[in-house]
């Protein structure tokens, strides 16, 4: 049966010699099973000690947060070297010495200190206990490290804003991540410890200036310490910005404001690119930067002055007669009046059971409707709200961006309010009361603004109706590229009025100033347009305004535009509690116009002689040139 | 007589007992790679599940090469030689780089290692070239198959993967050895590979990558330790070592869950493995991997023809060669090389390849018995 081929003969041959790789696997294998013997069993307890000890530990390094400067290159936001403390808990081995030892070194607040180590989190990975540690808290913490298992000080960057005050709400300040925050995507890439920006620029355009975390793997002694790297990953800068403020307004519009509270805005119509935006009263952003106590951080939300308010853009007001601009072309464009339609002015208005006064005692007598501007009469404005109704006016007002956002960079900006039967039927539940389209005529009542929304609309006014949405950042300057990318502008709208309209309104708005309400804002260096409102704070005032308490006196606007002929700047000045927009407001913009013409002497801004106001017709083409 | 026929039909003809251990080692091997990853965040298919999906089309490999009689498939080696050498080249081109090496074609989320395939096919061309040639001389047994296997070391090299490469050799060597070399052939080879040493080490170690060189070095000297490289070495040992007679349990490995261990789920599952079952666990496996051997070459000795037992030879070089380097690499007594845990690391290419050539061991022995038919 079997086939003793001399090829069967080579096959078993062939098999035999198998043998020789079977011995060989068979004596590797024991090899291996003795190798593994000792390491299991032989050493098996110094294996398992070392496993329970060890001693790498994965530190985050820390990305650089990219830099803010003006537009001119003026740094406003960069990084100083900061001592972090650190705490391994893996490392220590008796958590209440631990606390007594750091209250009692560096007097940490036990509490705090407390909650920090029972938050959840890796047992292996340090936790940040404390920021901007003192030079000699530093010391004193290194000097007694071996009292202090898994305890350390990391050398890190702390967020420094040298211009202090200035510009706070615009550049916002960073914190510590939250543990809300880390549940959102866009914090995905961060870690409990991690700075974002927690308000203003620092907080919109955190995704730029944040930078990635690197990694060190270390290996630490018995005590937790680092005794050699590993490995280290470097961490990457975040990128830098580039503002459209320009330091010098935003510092003179601080100034100009100085211990009362209100804003000024201060931006370019044809771009949309804000040069200053100023909030007083303000707040240090290195100190908030740093870690704050609850205290602390109690006296700054409860201050009454609201430091943290960006009155701006979240400071809702009543606009008061600068609302008249609206109020015109409204009139104007529903044909409710023509420009040469007359009304007469008694000093008031009656309507129902109720006399509405206006500012001036006596009246005005009969006048037009640019002279109405001019001089700010309110009857003139009572008269045709009412011929027009409420629905017209919020049309109009919406038209030119109230009661929405303006979209400028910012956290939480607010709206305001433009009313309406819909409105007050939703949030009050009431109907419209037809005294109440008297009141918002004027801009009282219900109607509400944010200085900002008012320094666009003026802008769009200057602008021939085109408007832009304000922004802060002119470019971003990548690390990884080095590549400085500008960002483009954005042109929001074309309101759709009739040339004549806004050629009438930019002529009324020049005479305001040069023979109306805003004659202290005249200057002999540029033509200035503008409105002036005081926007009242209490329907019914016990007295003479001088003799109230200054929380219930007016507050003072100003909107205007600079030169009157293809305007270069927009300024909105707020003063709260400061009473007339005339006196209280308007110097101030003039100051801030003036300034900015000084500094930015580009072209001829006076108009020609015998007309400082631009010509309806001159002003049909024009596209501001800008810096 | 009779009956043997009919035992070839039987459960006997199929190998229940090789069939059950390769199960028990797949198991165990899908069990760590869940103890290591199924923390680990991350979307789309977990490690664990892709491995089943990968094991399923082992077994679905397994079957083709049982199918289809060996000698039918032996006949196709050399074309499918060709076809591992033009993708062992255009993965140098268009291939997925990692960590400084060009292995992978990416397909979808997953990815094709060719050189685990060409380490197969490589058995079948060196196989069929010895079951067809007189094999006489040591030109025919020695040098004629080393040019054949020649350009695939040296494609799988340039990417560079050192654990493929002595993978390619070991199989090379282990099959010369069954065939046979005289004393003489033996010699010369010998005295080439000596006089040949110091350019070929020169070539090797140029073609070697940083990270491979101070692994190298790291374990020929410990002292060596540029950036701490020997922290892998150091981490694996002390993962196995940890795990003492009893092990931490399922789950309970703290080198592999705290990721001091890197890679636990490929190159070095066998420290999670040791980690957490301990040194019974690690005799159990080492005596299934024995199992598995010895069954094999019980096929191999009982082929009825050259070509299924150097076959079958070839496949067992190839397992127990990176059995033994795998697990002599994690447990400090080899130089980390690379080399995946056969059936057990993750990887779709090697559970893939790994099963079909045991697929073909069970092909050579139902087939051994149709010679009486």
């Amino acid at each position: 049966m079997l086939d003793l081929s001399p090829q069967q003969d080579e096959l078993r041959e062939l098999q035999r010699r198998l043998t020789i790789l079977k011995i060989g696997l068979l004596l590797v294998i024991v090899l291996l099973a003795f190798r593994l013997w000792h390491l299991q069993v032989r050493e098996g307890q110094y294996y398992r000690d070392l496993s329970e000890n060890n001693r790498t530990r994965s530190v985050i390094l820390e990305p650089a947060r990219g830099l803010i400067y003006d537009r001119n290159g003026v740094l406003l936001a960069n990084n100083v070297p900061s001592f972090n403390l650190y705490v391994t808990l893996e490392d220590v081995t008796d958590r209440e010495r631990l606390i007594k030892r750091l209250v009692g070194l560096i007097g940490l607040d036990e509490a705090r200190l407390r909650k920090r180590l029972s938050e959840r989190g890796a047992k292996l990975l340090p936790r940040k206990l404390k920021g901007g540690l003192t030079l000699r808290e530093a010391a004193l913490i290194e000097s007694h490290r071996l009292d202090l298992p898994g305890v350390m000080v990391q050398a890190e960057s702390q967020r420094n804003y040298p211009a202090r005050l200035t510009a706070s709400h615009l550049l916002g300040y960073v914190g510590e991540v939250s543990g809300d925050q880390l549940e959102k995507p866009e914090f995905g890439d961060l870690h409990q410890g991690s700075i974002v920006g927690q308000y203003g620029v620092e907080h919109t355009y955190d995704r730029f200036l944040r930078g990635r975390a690197g990694q060190k793997v270390i290996e630490a002694d018995a005590l937790g310490h680092e005794k050699r790297t590993v490995e280290v990953q470097k961490p990457e800068a975040g990128d830098d910005l580039y503002l459209t403020i320009d330091l010098r307004l935003q510092k003179l519009a601080e100034d100009l404001l100085g211990e009362e509270a209100g804003a000024i805005v201060a931006m370019d119509p044809a771009t949309g690119e804000v040069l200053a935006l100023a909030s007083r009263p303000a707040f240090d952003p290195n100190v908030l930067s740093r870690e704050l106590t609850p205290k602390q951080w109690e006296e700054i939300v409860q201050d009454e002055g609201h430091p943290l308010t960006n009155r701006a853009t979240q400071g809702q007001y009543p606009p008061g007669s600068t609302f008249k601009i609206v109020m015109a072309v409204a009139a104007l464009e529903t044909n409710t009046i023509d420009p040469t339609t007359t009304i007469r002015c008694v000093g008031s208005y009656p309507f129902g059971r109720r006399l509405y006064k206006d500012w001036k005692e006596g009246g005005h007598g009969t006048m037009v409707l640019s002279q109405a501007i001019i001089d700010s009469c309110d009857v003139f404005f009572y008269t045709i709200g009412q011929r027009m109704g409420i629905e017209a006016i919020a049309s109009y007002a919406n038209q030119f961006g109230l009661g929405r956002e303006t979209g400028i960079e910012l956290p939480s900006e607010r709206l305001g309010i433009v009313p309406s039967p819909a409105w007050k039927e939703k949030a009050r539940n009431e109907p419209w009361l037809p005294g109440e389209t008297i009141s918002a005529s004027i801009g009282q009542g219900y109607l509400t603004v944010t200085p900002l929304q008012m320094t666009n609309l003026i802008a769009t006014v200057g602008n021939n109706g085109v408007s832009f949405r304000p922004r802060l950042i002119r470019a971003v300057m990548e690390r990884a590229t080095g590549r400085l990318q500008e960002l483009p502008h954005v042109a929001r709208d074309r309101l759709a009025i009739k040339p004549e309209t806004l050629a009438l309104i930019q002529h009324a708005l020049a005479g305001v100033v040069t023979e109306g309400t805003a004659r202290r804002a005249k200057s002999s260096l540029v033509t200035i347009a503008g409105k002036t409102g005081t926007a009242q704070t209490v329907a019914a005032r016990p007295g003479p305004e001088q003799d109230l308490p200054k929380k219930l006196r007016d507050h003072a606007w100003f909107i205007s535009y600079a030169p009157t002929v293809a305007p270069r700047i927009a300024v909105t000045v707020l003063v709260e509690h400061m009473g007339h927009g005339g006196s209280a407001a308007a110097p101030l913009a003039k100051q801030l116009i003036e300034t900015f013409i000084k500094l930015t002497p580009h072209e001829p801004v006076i108009a020609e002689s015998g007309s400082p106001v631009g010509s309806p017709m001159t002003v049909m083409v024009q596209q501001g040139p800008h810096d | 007589m009779i009956d043997r026929v009919i035992s070839s039909r039987g459960p006997d003809s199929f190998e229940w007992r090789f069939v059950a251990i390769i199960g028990a080692i797949l198991s165990l091997g899908l069990l760590s790679i869940y103890s290591v990853t199924h923390a680990q965040p991350g979307g789309g298919l977990p490690l664990y599940a892709r491995q089943m999906l990968w094991v399923v089309m082992g077994g679905a490999a397994f079957l083709v090469m049982l199918v289809f009689d060996y000698h039918k498939i032996a006949r196709l080696s050399y074309l499918l030689y060709v076809i591992a050498l033009v993708l062992l080249a255009v993965v140098l081109i268009v291939g997925k780089t990692s960590r400084g090496a060009q292995r992978w074609f990416p397909i979808g989320p997953f990815a094709f290692q060719p050189a685990e395939f060409a380490k197969v096919v490589l058995i079948l061309v060196l196989a069929s070239y010895y079951a067809n040639s007189a094999r006489e001389g040591w030109r025919q047994r020695v040098v004629l198959p080393g040019l054949i296997m020649a350009p695939g070391l040296l494609l799988i090299l340039k990417q560079p993967d050192l654990g493929s490469g002595l993978s390619f050799l070991a199989i090379y060597v282990a099959m010369l050895l069954v065939v046979g070399v005289r004393s003489k052939a033996l010699g010369i080879l010998l005295l080439l590979a000596l006089m040949l040493f110091p350019f070929a080490w020169e070539v090797m170690w140029g073609a070697l990558h940083d990270y491979q060189r101070e692994r190298i070095l790291t374990f020929v000297n410990p002292a060596y330790d540029p950036g701490g490289k020997g922290y892998h070495g150091l981490q694996s040992r002390i993962a196995i070592g940890s795990g003492e007679l009893l092990g931490k349990g399922l789950y309970g490995g703290t080198q592999s869950q705290l990721k001091f261990l890197p890679e636990g789920h490929t190159d070095f599952v066998f420290a999670v493995f040791a980690e957490e079952w301990g040194f019974l666990g690690v005799l159990l496996l080492l005596a299934l991997f024995l199992g598995l051997i010895m069954l094999s070459m019980e096929i191999a000795s009982r082929a009825k023809d050259v070509l299924g037992a150097l076959l079958a030879a070839g496949v067992i070089a190839m397992i127990g060669f990176s059995m033994v380097i795998n697990i002599g690499m994690t447990a400090g007594i080899f130089p980390i090389v690379g080399i995946p845990l056969p059936l057990m690391s993750y990887g779709g290419s090697a559970i893939v390849t790994t099963m079909a050539a045991l697929g073909l061991l069970v092909n050579i022995k139902r087939r051994r018995l149709t010679l009486f038919y």
